[in-house]
């Protein structure tokens, strides 16, 4: 399927920040899930800075914007077709060890309830677990947003039992570690077409390392496993670890943050993916 | 060098300045509550907390003025940024943090006075205040003395003069605002005996009377010691000598490091200001007047050599 | 002190390295000494080498005890020490590369995957990188104790930013002040080069795109540190600049100091500061003492940190027991100098046995350091004993044991007079291009009578260690 995705960030400060920096994770995996047609990062009075593909197997780049500065727009344009994998994550090169991602952090400690949620999910057969275990945090938490925030941890979320697809991600990471699964984050988009009720176009998911199989990602959010209306961007242990864009503002008072996001085929925007998508792509 | 090099020089010169400022003020103010005054010696100390720029935190801790919690409050509390004490133990702490930026004889000065005074603070109920003072102005001079005497003549050395400069012509521009701003607030004492005495206690305080009166001789009269604080450069405490001080340091640092930034300008343009004017003109414009100016404008050359060298942001 | 090796006296003869220290040594009465001692201490003051004990806050002025009784080594023992410590610095690194790569080490099933992958110094974020040189731990630490005239023992790695290297060469400079005549009568290899093969190891790594003569600064967490004299001491002798972290800044894929000329390119940054704290973007997002967006400039090759984030696996006291393996391992050798046996307690055969013999053991934190977290078992009351053995079951893992080790002993000056004190021995390898040993280290001294523990922030203090040329 072909997708064209336009996601500006911006960021305001209360009071102009000496310098901002930047590392970004906004540019599609390479795997046999997709293939960019076109991408472009841009970053208002943004300088380029390092960039590299990670241990994960995730571009990152680096920005920095010279201060003072009081508004930056973050925006990402480009055209994507997407195949159906079944979930599984392949042809997809990374270094890291599976065993790395066994480690706990903050946000995915497990708590006796999510041990429990854990155990009520067991099978013997590994691929059968994974995919329970997705569907019991599915059941556990509900989709509904504005209860939990950016740091609500898996354990606060399913205490809440309700939550969002990043509370669903981390809750499942959790669970999968308890049960032995090595389990990360992994930030992304996702289509949302007409009848279909997939929920944030700026999406989250987690891939747990099934045996037999190597990584597949569960989307509990939406009770499935992404196919072709996914977006691969990059992966962590956690939320934080996994963020697209993280960032620090020296100097700055308050920072105010505004997203938007929009995944839509190609034929949904002619009239301005003509003219917005760059004709360059980024170096990989 | 590093920026915040520069900027820790910089800060021990200010600091010791500071401490030195603070016992001077001590001084002055012990000096005049020697004199018989119409309305008491009360409103004299105000007058002094508030050139220490410290009433609003004298307050807060003691309530009203006593000369006993003055004398605390100006030497040895910590409460109070500015106090000697204050002053004495951030100049160390700069000068650690460069340790290897300063001779031994520098860090020495500045470690002894620092070692010092905390043998003060254990035994201080027992200090007479002219002891106190006498001793801050001792170490002062010897960081000062060690400075000139001892630290090779690069970026660092220029930095900490400018600092120097800076923070003692802010401080000879206050010293005399306590005098003028609340001492006469009357416009009939002006000219009297009176104010003569007062007069010459702050010269006393500054270290300046004899030297007054080796530049000027006869009577004291308010428009030679406003020439002589303000507009003479033999003065090693006037404006002028603290602002050509610094515009004669700025100009170094030009050449040393090949580029003009905006520090230099703006030295050369209170300079300029300074240079063209008359003891009249100040008092036409109000003595009090024309200080408060001054210390807004040494604050603001202050903020555009913190831009142009010290913050890092260049 | 019956069954310790006394490095000075052969029962009643003096070994040879010490030959020449019995005339000295007893042309030092009391008054002498306690004179020397004084000026020894008002130097270290003067100088302004001051110690804050690690984790304890106190007074940062105090200064960390020195004893004038100098260590002394034989050209042989050393050139022994010197070739068992370059071997283990070379595994270390072969480790780390390894574990950052293909890890074929863990593959080959010599060291299991979970010690390594899910240690906390596992830093996901190096995985495939290689740093210039393949060097991750640019100054190895290695901690050696001796038991016999031959007989000698690592007791740990530290790979990340071992400390007290200024220990060594103030204590050198003290010695050479006071006692010019025992440089004349001894033929003592110099330390001083230290800091120039220190600068020289740093320029030999920095990264590709660095077409200059590379610049280098110290990184330190501040002037609030414990070591922070260290920082600066080394600093000055190298010629470089200190920073602390707002002092640097990320541009254009590269760092930079914030100099009052402007920004000024920065290639190799030696960092005494942990990886938790070095780049905000990547580790700790509340880290104050770092520099955002080091991480992507270090990846792209834009700068290179020493030690490499990472370094930190090789030094972890549950891989320290797999150290002998990695040196048969990558370098096909038999370790030069041995491992103090350790049992795991996370093993439980070796629990078991940790648990019943207590008393005669060394129990230390996997993660701990500077002497804390520590059970030495024969110094340790009942109470204490059993408050440690419940420690231990709560957590298996968190522990090792080591047998107390008979440390030797040298002569050191005490309140009495001269009386033999328990030492170890930290040299600093360096690797870069080349892997460089000062011959000489510091050595640590146990001031209180019978103890073990030589931590500075317990009661220890440090030595002048010679090196005799042959």
């Amino acid at each position: 399927m072909l997708l064209s995705i336009d996601h500006v960030t911006t960021y305001r400060y209360d009071s102009p920040a000496r310098g901002v920096v930047q590392s970004h994770r906004l540019t599609p995996s390479r795997f046999e899930g997709q293939r960019v047609l076109a991408w472009e990062v841009s970053v208002t009075g943004g300088v380029e800075g390092g960039s590299f593909r990670d241990g994960a197997g995730d571009w990152v780049q680096g920005w920095s914007v010279k201060g003072p500065v009081e508004e930056i727009e973050v925006r990402v344009r480009g055209q994507i077709e997407t195949f159906d994998t079944s979930g599984m994550l392949k042809g997809h090169r990374e270094m890291v060890p599976p065993e790395a991602y066994l480690r706990d952090t903050p946000a995915t400690e497990a708590d006796e309830a999510l041990r429990l949620l854990a155990e009520s999910a067991r099978h013997d057969e590994p691929l059968s677990y994974a995919h329970a275990l997705a569907f019991a945090v599915a059941g556990a938490i509900a989709y509904r947003p504005g209860v939990t925030d950016a740091h609500t941890t898996a354990a606060e979320a399913l205490a809440a039992g309700e939550g969002v697809c990043q509370d669903h991600a981390h809750a499942l990471i959790a669970c999968a570690r308890v049960a032995g699964f090595p389990a990360r984050y992994v930030s992304g988009y996702l289509f949302a077409d007409a009848e279909g009720t997939p929920h944030e176009a700026a999406h989250a998911w987690a891939e747990l390392f099934v045996p037999g199989y190597g990584w597949i990602g569960f989307d509990p959010a939406n009770r499935c496993c992404p196919d072709q209306r996914y977006v691969r961007l990059g992966s962590g242990l956690d939320a934080r670890e996994a963020a697209p864009i993280r960032g620090t503002a020296r100097g700055a008072g308050a920072e105010h943050l505004k997203v938007a996001v929009s995944v839509q085929p190609p034929e949904a925007v002619k009239s301005t993916a003509s003219q917005s998508v760059a004709t360059q792509s980024q170096a990989q | 060098m590093l920026s915040r090099t520069a900027d820790n020089l910089y800060w021990i010169a200010r600091y010791m300045e500071r401490a030195e400022t603070a016992a001077r003020l001590l001084e002055v103010g012990a000096r005049i509550s020697l004199l018989p005054s119409a309305q008491g010696y009360r409103n004299d100390w105000d007058s002094l907390l508030r050139a220490s720029g410290g009433a609003t935190g004298y307050a807060e801790k003691y309530g009203p003025a006593e000369q006993r919690n003055i004398e605390s409050w100006l030497f040895f509390d910590r409460d109070n940024p500015n106090s000697v004490a204050s002053s004495i133990t951030a100049a160390r702490e700069n000068g650690r943090i460069v340790r290897t930026a300063l001779t031994s004889q520098v860090w020495d000065a500045l470690n002894t006075a620092f070692q010092e005074l905390k043998g003060l603070e254990a035994r201080r109920g027992a200090c007479e205040l002219s002891k106190l003072t006498d001793w801050t102005m001792k170490q002062t001079a010897m960081a000062r003395g060690a400075i000139d005497a001892t630290l090779l003549r690069n970026d660092g050395y220029n930095f900490l003069n400018i600092g120097y400069y800076l923070e003692r012509g802010d401080s000879t521009a206050r010293l005399m605002d306590v005098k003028y701003y609340v001492l006469l607030p009357q416009v009939d004492f002006v000219g009297s005996g009176l104010d003569n005495d007062q007069w010459s206690m702050l010269l006393r305080g500054m270290g300046a009377q004899r030297a007054f009166h080796w530049a000027y001789g006869g009577d004291v009269t308010a428009l030679k010691i406003a020439h002589f604080l303000i507009l003479n450069r033999q003065c090693p405490r006037s404006l002028i000598t603290c602002v050509a001080g610094m515009e004669n340091h700025l100009g170094r640092l030009s050449k040393y490091y090949g580029k003009e930034t905006p520090a230099q300008a703006a030295v050369q343009k209170l300079l300029a200001e300074l240079e063209s004017q008359t003891p009249e003109a100040i008092f036409d414009e109000g003595l009090h007047e024309f200080l408060i100016r001054f210390v807004g404008q040494s604050a603001g050359l202050g903020a555009v050599i913190r831009d142009s060298y010290l913050s890092g942001d260049m | 002190m019956g069954g310790y090796f006394n490095e000075m006296y052969d029962g009643k003869s003096v070994r040879a390295p010490y030959a020449r220290l019995s005339d000295w040594m007893a042309s030092m009465p009391a008054d002498r000494r306690l004179e020397k001692q004084a000026e020894a201490e008002a130097l270290f003051r003067r100088i302004g080498i001051t110690f804050a004990v690690y984790g304890e806050g106190g007074d940062p002025d105090r200064l960390i005890p020195f004893d004038m009784f100098p260590r002394v080594f034989t050209g042989a023992e050393w050139s022994k020490l010197e070739r068992g410590i370059k071997q283990r610095a070379r595994a270390l690194n072969a480790f780390l590369v390894d574990v950052y790569g293909r890890a074929e080490i863990v593959r080959a099933g010599r060291i299991p995957a979970n010690l390594v992958f899910q240690n906390e110094a596992y830093e996901r974020a190096v995985c495939g990188f290689v740093p210039p040189k393949g060097v991750y731990s640019h100054i190895v630490g290695v901690d050696i104790v001796r038991t016999g005239p031959t007989d000698f023992h690592v007791l740990e790695d530290n790979c990340r930013t071992p400390s007290g290297v200024s220990y060594m060469l103030e204590s050198r400079e003290m010695m050479m002040r006071m006692f010019p005549e025992l440089f004349r009568e001894n033929r003592i290899e110099p330390v001083d080069r230290y800091p120039e093969a220190l600068r020289r190891t740093l320029a030999s790594v920095a990264p590709a795109k660095c077409d200059r003569e590379p610049t280098v600064v110290i990184l330190t967490p501040g002037h609030f540190n414990s070591a922070y004299y260290e920082h600066s001491f080394l600093a000055d002798l190298m010629g470089v600049e200190l920073v602390e972290g707002a002092d640097l800044f990320v541009e254009g894929g590269f760092v930079w100091m914030r100099t009052t000329e402007g920004p000024k390119r920065v290639d190799v940054i030696y960092r005494r500061i942990d990886d938790a704290f070095i780049d905000p973007l990547c580790f700790r997002p509340d880290s104050m003492l770092g520099v955002p967006g080091l991480m992507d400039v270090y990846r792209s090759g834009g700068v290179t940190i020493c030690s490499a984030p990472g370094a930190g696996v090789a030094d972890d006291k549950a891989i320290y027991t797999y150290v002998p393996e990695m040196v048969r391992f990558y370098l096909g050798e038999e370790p030069i100098i041995p491992n103090v046996q350790t049992w795991k307690c996370g093993e439980k055969d070796d629990l078991g046995h940790v648990l019943a013999n207590l008393p005669d053991l060394v129990v230390k934190e996997v993660h701990g350091s500077g002497g804390y977290g520590m059970l030495v078992g024969p110094k340790s009351t009942k109470a204490q004993i059993e408050e440690f053995r419940e420690l231990i079951k709560a957590d298996p893992s968190n522990y090792i044991a080591q047998p107390t080790l008979a440390l030797s002993t040298t002569p050191t000056f005490v309140e009495e007079g001269i009386a033999p004190r328990h030492v170890d021995l930290r040299p600093y390898c360096l690797v870069g291009e080349r892997i460089e040993l000062v011959p000489g280290g510091l050595t640590r001294v146990a001031l209180r009578d019978g103890s073990l523990v030589v931590n500075s922030s317990q009661g220890g203090g440090v030595k002048d260690t010679w090196v005799l040329a042959e």
